[in-house]
Formats: C-alpha cells, structure tokens, sequence
C-alpha cells in the first residue's frame, strides 16, 4: 500500500500468533465461565443448538450471565432485553475509546471486529495500541478465535452441565473476577490510574447497594471517568 | 435444535442490544480527536469499566470473595495473566470451603 508510514510491516501471520499468544490466558478463563453458562441455561431448558447461537449472536458474558440468571417460564424477554442493554451499555465507551486505533482498517473488518469484542480483547488491544499499530490479524483473527472459543465451550457447557453439576463449586465463576483483576493490574500505572479505579470501585459498589445491578457498571465507569478529569495535569513536555 | 418463538426473541433481542451498543461506540469514537481533560476521561475507560463490572463481587458479595479479591490483587502486582487467575480460582475454592 502506498502512503502508508514505514513501519517494519509485522507478517500477518506472526501478528495473528501474538494475539492469539495474549489472549491464550483470557481464553482458558473463559472456559469455565462458558460452561457455567452453558450449565445454568441448559437448566433452564434451553437446548445446546440454542446455548450456542445466543453465545455466538450476543457474545457478552457479562450480560449472558444476567440474562440466564433472569430466565424463568414464561421468558421475560423486555426485561431481559433491558437488562442485557443497560450491562454492555459500556461498550459503547470501550468501542468509542478503541475506534480511533482501528481507523485504517477496512469497514468490513471493524464491523466484524467490534462484534467479537469483548471485554478480555479489547482491555489487551487498547494497551497494544498504547505501543504499537492494530493490525487486522491481530484485532480480528485472534478476536475471531476468542469468539469460536466462548461459542463452543458454552455449547459443551450445555451438553456437560447435568452430568458435571454446578461449575461454582470448582471457583469457575471467579475465573471472570480474577482476570478482570489481573486486566485491570495492566493498566494502572500511575498514582492517577489509581485514583481512578478507586473512585469507580467505590462508585460501583454504593450503586450496587442502592439502585441495584445493572447500573452499577455506568456508575463506575462515570465516577472513573470523573476522578481522570479532576486529577488530570498537563504533561510538562505538552506545554505551549 | 428445538427453539421456541420467545427463546428465539429473547436471543436476538439480547443480540440486537449489545452489537447497537457497539456500533454506536465504533460509528462515535471514529469522528473523535480528543485532548487534555477529555483525552484522559477516554483513556480512564478501561481501568473504570472493568473495576465497576467486578466491584460488587469483591466488596458485597461475602468475605470469601472480599479476601479472595485481595489476594488475586496481589498476585496481579507480579504474576503473568494466568497466574492471576490460578491464584484466584484457588483462593476462592479454599476460603469458600471455610466459610462452609
């Protein structure tokens, strides 16, 4: 391509390797949380074909796990809608912030892209982009293997679930806690990134006590949000 | 592959719902060219959204996971990804055990 900056142009296929080598670790404590989910929603009565189609079509854990913890007969299916919207409303800020960082590459590949985004994939492509340029094997390779990953172990969640029992009593629902923990870790490297996870954790958890989950999330993220405006300071070398 | 209407309804309405959330994310954030104060409430984003979605698990669930929480925290400070949530997953399955 001409005009394009000359970078060492990384070969697709050891940028595909390296996005698949830094979410290995998201991907096997994903397996847990998707048989759990495949697990309580098969004892909900939805069939396998049917597990796996809401894990491929909706593909966010978050709001997955709700969703089936809310399932009863008859569905309540606006309630789950609402809900389902109101947990990945954040997406629309983690899709705003990477949006940018994903520019050069082709409609096609961000519109797929963004469908495979979650939360473990996109927490390791914003701090990439903080080094280096996206790549589409990289985004969307990898983001597509993270995809077939939690598609397929929620299916066998489904099949598995009445003969394993609850996957709770084996910590698998921690799996989720802990890597958003170990995430988080990755990014806080100053004294303000700390600050700012304070302010959203304690946020988080006053609106969880009080109006209750979902909204917790929208609280955090704000509060986090807020806390990186006040402390902010010009960096020196920016200075007119 | 049986699938009733209203499960089918509740899958695509959920679907619907999440992939609205992130075009709009995707269709906004490309027209953005953000700095100073605005450019660090963008990059707050990740550390905020993440520690929000955990954060009623670590502090109001029970004392397992409170502890549990701490100490994958720690071990956050200096292990690699998958020994975060080794340690993790341990921790809750012991403390859990003790608190009976």
């Amino acid at each position: 391509m001409t005009g394009s900056p000359p970078d060492s142009s990384p070969s697709p296929l050891s940028e595909w390797r390296e996005g698949i080598a830094e979410l290995a670790p998201a991907m096997i404590a994903a397996m847990p949380l998707a048989l759990l989910y495949g697990a309580i929603a098969a004892s909900k009565g939805l069939s396998p074909f049917a597990v796996a189609l809401s894990s491929g079509l909706v593909f966010a854990g978050g709001a997955q796990l709700a969703a089936i913890e809310m399932w009863t007969s008859p569905v309540p299916v606006a309630a789950i809608v609402l809900s389902t919207l109101l947990i990945n409303a954040r997406y629309v800020l983690m899709a705003a912030s990477l949006a940018p960082k994903v520019a050069h590459m082709p409609l096609w590949a961000r519109l797929l892209g963004f469908h495979v985004l979650a939360d473990e994939n996109w927490a390791l492509a914003e701090r990439r982009a903080a080094m280096r340029r996206l790549t589409l094997p990289y985004f969307l390779r990898a983001g597509a293997v993270f995809w077939l990953n939690w598609v397929a172990f929620s299916w066998a969640g489904a099949i598995l679930g009445p003969i394993i029992g609850d996957p709770r009593r084996f910590g698998a629902d921690f799996a989720f806690t802990a890597i958003f923990i170990g995430l988080v870790a990755s990014f806080v490297t100053t004294r303000r990134h700390i600050a700012v996870v304070v302010a959203s954790a304690a946020a988080a958890t006053l609106t969880h006590w009080t109006l209750g989950s979902p909204w917790h999330v929208l609280a955090g993220a704000f509060a986090g949000m807020g806390m990186a405006v006040l402390v902010w300071v010009p960096a020196p070398e920016a200075a007119p | 592959m049986s699938l009733d209407v209203t499960t089918l309804l509740a899958i695509l309405g959920m679907a619907l719902a999440t992939y609205a959330c992130r075009l709009t994310g995707l269709l906004v954030g490309a027209r953005l060219a953000l700095a100073g104060r605005a450019k660090a409430a963008l990059d707050a984003i990740p550390p905020a959204v993440l520690t929000a979605v955990i954060a009623p698990t670590l502090f109001a669930t029970g004392w397992p996971e409170t502890l549990a929480g701490a100490v994958t925290i720690l071990a956050a400070l200096r292990l690699p990804l998958l020994g975060v949530i080794a340690t993790g997953v341990a921790a809750i399955v012991a403390l859990r055990l003790l608190a009976g």
